[in-house]
């Protein structure tokens, strides 16, 4: 798999890959697309990249280690139905606000921060196992 | 088209444990994979088959046209298959591993965990 | 991306819009508590210095997250809070009664002073592999799993702490644990699919997954409709899931391989999640199909705790012989299902509790006598009186205790079962619970003599003192550190012994709430279902959070 031409063209497929993952969580809330998703276009993304170029780099491209994102975002979903406690409505109530930014009116929510949650969640739980996987396909 | 669906639906299941009553782990694993399948189209043929409308609310309605998909079926799989995506993922390593340490994808011969030439507990000091 | 709202909606007919009760929040705490912590221990994975100890901190936390919400049902009746202000049976409710508080509690209980035995059992390798954080996420799963008032929900809780429960498994990767965990993987896979595939029928045939919902819609089934094999996929996957014979095959095979602290952790309440589904679907649920199939569930009980104990007795390998203990309390714990009494119903209770502390500290004393001997078979084992008097005495409570002997925790719930079986004409269900607690009797009995009476191990003279020091464990400090949870769980047995009251009635409480439910259905769709639904009179006919004080000091101290 290792030629020269995959590995040239890995890191910018890698990186529209990731790209494109985001668009597909922050266009979940109303059409297709969503958290889940969008992290396994992500982790996908990883993969091919570990697949091309070895899985260290790939390590040192997420920064951190894969377990790690998906506590984060484990603790990120949870966060979004606590805010519920504050705003004297139950667990899980979506809530909303309007910003004005640049006089653009931009609808951000507690769905959208649980998505991000499961984005992370996802990124991190299948980049792990995959990598996992490609690590051991070395020995 | 519930009649089409159920007799696909057994056939999914017939498959799923022929493979689960083989020995290998690997036939085991694409049985627990067919069978989650099975269960999904189960779920879904149990939420009532309509026509193909979409379970979504217009911007400018405020009440759905009574005739739209129910859309907890398809709640429910999408629950069910990342659940059995993640475990399938999982199980898919664990076999892996287990091969690799233990020589064998054969259950009848991972006896590691419970030897059979035990020997009986001793019956005096 | 949704636009502002222009014009207001009426929703009162579809969401709740009174704020709830500060109080309500108790019934999603343990959740919350087990979730967040579980996930900053994962993020924090590579810094194992600080895990343990936070660990302990977020478990004495859940602690007292479920001794408020303990006595707050015992206070007020069930509690609910229904996600995303959407009215039940419409979103997905938590609901908790005396039976779902009283498992969080004494689970969290179990948990924690699990916790503080790994401190020295787990060391820093294996904190690397994430003990910790999934033994907080199982937390998670398990007290989901109590405390969800959905059906599909419980199945998503059942799936939260299996993988969690994999990932303790495995802990270290030795060649038995990839063994024991093949089986324990599959096999249990394969029972939560069960569950799904009923549960998927359960909604086909009701319309609804809301458990209370579920309750009242399966009473007003005609006659003829096939609710009884549903019933029969719940009591196959919930068996399976307890461990119950003929399908407890998956318990054996892999509850001795891994670390002995989890399988402390296993044994505490992987099964007893089984045995609460159980209580929750069929006697709640679907109580006119479980009498259908109470003779067969009796007998299933019966071979299960039979079975059970002679496998104890056929074991040479300690922690194998307690992996049979744990199947063989779970026998006890159906036939008090099976005879569908108030009083049948109380002694299952009684017994899960007994069994999930009895069984922790087993194991725990268990781990403790192989690090002291650094032998786990009988042959090898010997001479631990000499070395460790104080354990003795402590393996000798629990060996009491386990067997139903007075005056510790397990005399009461066997007492409770046997009045319940001969009250119900089923003489020979009385006959097996006492003739398993016999051989239990014999099979912990042998292990106290083998390990502890006797000079040595086999083939040394007896009376020989034998000053080996095997294992590493020989810093008086650790021993110390991990003797401190075994006498915290002791301390619960021999109490549960000696004052039963308050657990008699905590655990009457509980039966009364599974076999009357009103007030559980009362709190989760309001008393007007409830009243329509079991044709009684109940007092006001208000929301929900008001009426909750009113019904619930009927079932609460009704004992």
């Amino acid at each position: 798999m290792r030629t020269v031409i995959f590995r040239t063209t890995a890191p910018y497929l890698t990186s529209l890959m990731v790209l494109f993952s985001i668009f597909v969580l922050l266009r979940g809330h109303n059409e297709p697309g969503g958290g889940f998703i969008g992290g396994l276009i992500a982790a996908s993304a990883f993969a091919i990249y570990g697949v091309a170029c070895g899985v260290p780099p790939v390590r040192r491209a997420l920064v951190f280690h894969p377990m790690s994102i998906a506590g984060t975002g484990l603790f990120i979903g949870a966060l979004a139905g606590v805010i519920s406690l504050f705003a004297g409505v139950p667990f899980f109530t979506g809530l909303w606000i309007y910003p004005s930014i640049f006089g653009v009116e931009i609808a951000l929510s507690t769905p959208l921060v649980f998505d991000i949650g499961v984005y992370l969640v996802v990124l991190g739980t299948i980049a792990s196992i995959a990598l996992g996987l490609e690590e051991r396909e070395k020995l | 088209m519930e009649v089409a669906l159920s007799a696909l639906i057994g056939i999914f299941f017939m498959t799923a444990v022929y493979l689960m009553l083989s020995p290998h782990i690997i036939r085991i694993l694409l049985g627990v994979v067919v069978l989650g399948n099975a269960v999904n189209l189960l779920i879904f043929t149990n939420g009532r088959l309509t026509r193909e409308v979409p379970p979504i609310v217009p911007d400018d309605v405020i009440v759905a046209a009574p005739t739209i998909a129910n859309p907890l079926p398809q709640a429910l799989v999408l629950t069910a298959i990342v659940i059995s995506f993640s475990f399938f993922a999982f199980l898919l390593t664990l076999a892996y591993r287990a091969y690799q340490e233990l020589d064998t994808d054969d259950t009848d011969t991972m006896r590691i965990a419970e030897p059979a030439d035990e020997a009986a507990p001793p019956t005096g000091y | 991306m949704a636009g502002k709202p222009t014009e207001p909606v009426d929703i009162t007919g579809a969401m709740v819009t009174q704020a709830p009760a500060l109080a309500d929040w108790l019934v999603v705490a343990p959740i919350i508590i087990c979730l967040l912590g579980g996930a900053f221990l994962l993020a924090q994975r590579k810094n194992t210095a600080i895990q343990g100890r936070t660990a302990v901190a977020i478990l004495a936390l859940l602690v007292v997250a479920a001794v408020g919400l303990l006595v707050h049902v015992l206070n007020n009746g069930p509690i609910v809070m229904t996600m995303g202000r959407w009215l039940p049976p419409f979103g997905i409710s938590f609901a908790v009664d005396v039976l779902g508080a009283l498992l969080v509690l004494v689970g969290a209980l179990v948990a924690f002073f699990c916790c503080l035995y790994a401190l020295t059992e787990i060391d820093t390798e294996h904190r690397r592999y994430g003990f910790f954080p999934f033994l907080v996420l199982l937390m998670a799963g398990v007290s989901g799993a109590f405390l969800t008032g959905d059906i599909f929900n419980l199945y998503v809780w059942f799936e939260v702490l299996l993988i969690a429960s994999f990932g303790l498994l495995i802990l270290g990767n030795e060649k038995a644990q990839l063994d024991g965990a093949v089986k324990y993987a599959f096999l249990n896979l394969i029972a939560t699919t069960l569950f799904l595939i009923a549960t998927g029928y359960l909604y086909g045939l009701v319309g609804t997954l809301n458990m209370a919902d579920i309750a009242v819609r399966v009473a007003e089934l005609p006659d003829g409709a096939p609710i009884n094999t549903i019933a029969a996929l719940y009591l196959l996957a919930f068996a399976m899931k307890a461990a119950a014979f003929p399908v407890f095959s998956w318990l054996p095979a892999s509850y001795h391989t891994p670390r002995i602290v989890v399988s402390a952790v296993f044994a505490g309440l992987l099964t007893k999640v089984g045995v609460y589904a159980l209580l929750r679907t069929l006697v709640m649920l679907m109580p006119a199909s479980l009498a259908v199939f109470a003779d067969i569930l009796a007998w299933i009980a019966g071979a299960t705790m039979l079975i059970g104990v002679l496998g104890a007795l056929a074991q040479s390998d300690i922690r194998r012989t307690m992996g049979y203990l744990v199947v063989s309390g779970i026998g006890s714990m159906l036939a008090g299902v099976a005879l569908m009494s108030d009083l049948g119903l109380m002694g299952s209770i009684m017994y899960a509790v007994h069994s999930m502390i009895v069984m922790t500290a087993l194991y725990m004393t268990c781990g403790l006598m192989i690090h002291r001997t650094g032998s786990h078979d009988l042959r090898g084992l010997g001479g631990l009186y000499g070395k460790d008097p104080f354990l003795s005495a402590i393996f000798l409570i629990l060996a009491f205790a386990i067997s139903g002997l007075p005056p510790f925790s397990g005399f009461w719930p066997k007492l409770t079962l046997v009045q319940a079986s001969l009250s119900g004409g089923d003489g020979w269900l009385a006959a097996a619970i006492l003739v398993t607690g016999f051989l239990t009797t014999i099979a912990v009995g042998r292990i106290w003599v083998m390990s502890f009476w006797r000079g040595g191990p086999s083939g040394t003279p007896d009376g020989e003192s034998i000053t080996q020091e095997a294992m590493p464990l020989s810093d008086p400090a650790d021993r110390r550190d991990m003797l401190f949870p075994i006498i915290g769980l002791t301390a619960l047995v021999i109490a549960l012994g000696f004052l039963p009251r308050p657990y008699l009635n905590v655990a009457a409480g509980g039966a009364g709430g599974l076999l009357y439910s009103e007030s559980y259905i009362g709190s989760v769709l309001g008393t007007e279902a409830a009243d329509a639904a079991i044709g009684q009179e109940l007092a006001t006919e208000t929301e929900a959070p008001e009426d909750n004080s009113a019904e619930g000091s009927q079932s609460g101290d009704g004992s």
